[in-house]
């Protein structure tokens, strides 16, 4: 469905993905984990088209993508949750959502599309006239993950939405991932630096190290190698 | 307070007095005067010295009211009672508002004076509410407002007085071409945010300025154009011995002939153009452009992930923000029958900025009181002359130490859900 071949993103002279090939299939959760500065969220924002790749392609349903404008991408069904949630700090969650339903024809299933995310995050039903910035940080990233929803994707880019919240609302975050997966059939890529988390829920996963690809498998094969292991969870040792 | 607090403001203030001294001392103490022959040299300490200790003593107040919030509280205590009553009752306000607006050239103590300073402040309340879908709705700081303002006046001019047209086809075309040189300011600058975007707006006010000053063939120059028609009201104009055959308002109406037929009739224009503005604005804002202006001054980097189009968002801003400084321009034009580039410098970019910043940005009624206030305090101290732009800083320094965020800060969210009303 997304196949990413050979993708290399420059910053100014600055080389921040070494030709990355990743296959994201129709349905499927794919994890990539990998460190601090290996250049995850580059990957994520190339595919949204906010950074352009200098080589390689990006293929969505057959169609070359990596030259387009994000705003287009997102027509296409590709939408991107942020790292640090990045919502509208001073508009209110009920505007938020309806800016996600921005390029969904300008919000013609509103009504129905906002109660989906109403039913799958009730917190934000309860909020809807509070400002953003004045909910929780759990709270923003179920906001965040709403909003996306609100355009209709069909690929669903997470940026590490574990980042900075509280461990029991990561919990019902990750569930709340896995059943938007499962009931709206939205295929999921997870960016994460929580690996344990990311790789229980994938179906595969990839790791990122330096810009680079270097170990891909199912989730649970991943969980159980010792690098993986030793470098990314707690409790291994490397031989 | 702590000892070693008044201590320290004490000191402050004796800093400030310092640097109130190396501005005020060669300034004010050394005035020049011309006797016979050239120029001598006549000090004035004593001003200089009032001057400072006004200083010292203000700072030191301001510090002991920071430090020692209880102290002074009847100014916040007044300014928060004062914006909760304008904001719990917004909507009466506005319609109070709009009602005094409505009966205000019929009030007996209105005389031609007072309207001609209501018609500048609703043309500037009219520039604010343009200027803040730019600034304050789209969070992009235009510093050379007054350039689409000059667009448009000179377009109402130069098409009026070419082609003879009236005031109501004319204004819709200056209200275009405003709009088109507010995307073409629009594309350079859809890259710059900040500081940066400020400085390259506020060149572009210049150059539209010195444009209209060298462009000798077309704008004539420092020289101006003069004979703009004046506007009739729907074909009756407003003249006191009408032309052969000709109806004018005062004879279709049978009414005496007078002067301030026009200046109601302007009043009434400018008047309808500024809640048009309003309208507007307060419409888009719940619209998905409206939205996405407010989301792009949020965050634009998750606006792109969400899908809206930074430039277009950008471009639309300008151009209506634009067309509207357009619509006050021809506006002004018609009502001034003369217009040169002196109208349209910088300090007018700078006044319309501070009507949005400190009515609060993105506070449709904070530009209304901002505007009233500011023009008003200039128009009260008219009569001190050189000092009027001393009253006009000292009460935006008041605003700022007193209200920070402006006078209306707080923005409303533009959806309610029922039952949500306080």
């Amino acid at each position: 469905m997304l196949k990413i071949s050979n993708v290399e993103t420059f910053y100014g002279k600055i080389q921040a993905l070494r030709g990355v090939d990743i296959d994201v299939n129709d349905g499927e959760i794919v994890s990539l984990i990998g460190s601090n500065g290996a250049g995850k969220s580059t990957l994520l924002m190339t595919i949204s088209g906010v950074n352009k790749a200098r080589n390689g392609n990006i293929t969505f349903n057959g169609e070359r993508i990596e030259n387009r404008d994000p705003h287009k991408i997102v027509d296409l069904g590709i939408c991107q949750v942020p790292e640090g949630r990045r919502i509208f700090s001073r508009l209110t969650v009920e505007e938020n959502l309806r800016l996600g339903a921005y390029t969904n024809e300008l919000g013609k299933h509103f009504e129905t599309d906002i109660k989906e995310v109403y039913d799958l995050f009730p917190v934000l039903s309860d909020r809807k006239t509070q400002r953003g910035g004045t909910l929780s940080g759990g709270e923003q990233q179920m906001l965040a993950i709403g909003r996306a929803l609100m355009s209709k994707p069909k690929v669903l880019l997470l940026d590490e939405p574990s980042l900075g919240i509280a461990p029991k609302l990561v919990n019902q975050i990750f569930a709340s991932i896995k059943n938007i997966n499962k009931e709206k059939n939205v295929t999921i890529f997870l960016v994460e630096q929580n690996a344990k988390k990311a790789l229980e829920l994938a179906d595969r996963a990839y790791v990122l190290v330096n810009g680079k690809v270097t170990i891909m498998g199912s989730g649970q094969d991943l969980l159980k190698n010792k690098d993986i292991q030793a470098a990314y969870l707690e409790g291994g040792t490397k031989n | 307070m702590q000892k070693q607090d008044i201590i320290k403001s004490f000191k402050d203030s004796l800093f400030t007095g310092l640097i109130a001294l190396a501005l005020f001392g060669p300034i004010v103490g050394l005035r020049t005067a011309s006797k016979g022959e050239g120029l001598f040299i006549t000090p004035q300490w004593g001003v200089v010295f009032l001057l400072v200790g006004l200083c010292i003593l203000g700072r030191f107040l301001i510090n002991i009211n920071s430090a020692r919030r209880t102290e002074f509280k009847i100014f916040s205590t007044l300014s928060s009672k004062f914006s909760s009553i304008t904001e719990d009752k917004a909507k009466h306000f506005a319609i109070t508002g709009i009602l005094f607006a409505v009966v205000f050239p019929f009030l007996p103590f209105t005389d031609r004076y007072f309207m001609d300073v209501a018609i500048m402040i609703l043309t500037y309340i009219m520039l604010g509410w343009g200027l803040n879908i730019v600034v304050g709705l789209a969070g992009l700081l235009d510093l050379g407002y007054v350039a689409f303002y000059a667009v448009g006046a000179y377009s109402y001019a130069l098409i009026a007085t070419t082609f003879g047209w009236s005031f109501w086809i004319c204004l819709p075309l200056a209200g275009l071409f405003a709009a088109f040189f507010g995307i073409l300011l629009g594309f350079p600058v859809l890259r710059l945010r900040g500081d940066y975007l400020a400085i390259v707006t506020l060149g572009f006010g210049e150059i539209i300025r010195i444009i209209l000053i060298n462009w000798y063939e077309v704008t004539n120059g420092p020289d101006g154009i003069t004979g703009i028609p004046r506007p009739s009201f729907f074909g009756l104009p407003f003249k006191r011995s009408p032309d052969e055959g000709e109806m004018s308002f005062h004879t279709f109406f049978g009414l005496e002939y007078s002067t301030m037929h026009r200046i109601i009739f302007l009043y009434y224009l400018i008047l309808v153009l500024a809640l048009i503005t309003n309208y507007f604005t307060l419409k888009i804002r719940k619209l998905p452009v409206g939205r996405a202006w407010e989301a792009l001054r949020e965050d634009e980097i998750a606006c792109k992930s969400l899908g809206v189009n930074p430039t277009n968002t950008k471009l639309t801003a300008f151009a209506i923000g634009a067309m509207f400084g357009g619509f006050a321009g021809s506006f002004f034009a018609t009502r001034q029958a003369f217009i040169s580039p002196e109208s349209f410098t910088f300090i007018e970019s700078a006044i319309i900025v501070a009507i949005v910043v400190l009515g609060g940005m993105g506070s449709q009624t904070g530009v209304v009181l901002a505007s009233i206030f500011l023009i008003g305090i200039t128009e009260i101290f008219r009569d001190l002359e050189q000092y009027r732009m001393i009253a006009f800083g000292g009460a935006m320094v008041l605003i700022m130490v007193f209200k920070p965020k402006g006078i209306l800060a707080n923005r409303k969210p533009t959806i309610l859900m029922h039952g949500d009303k306080k």
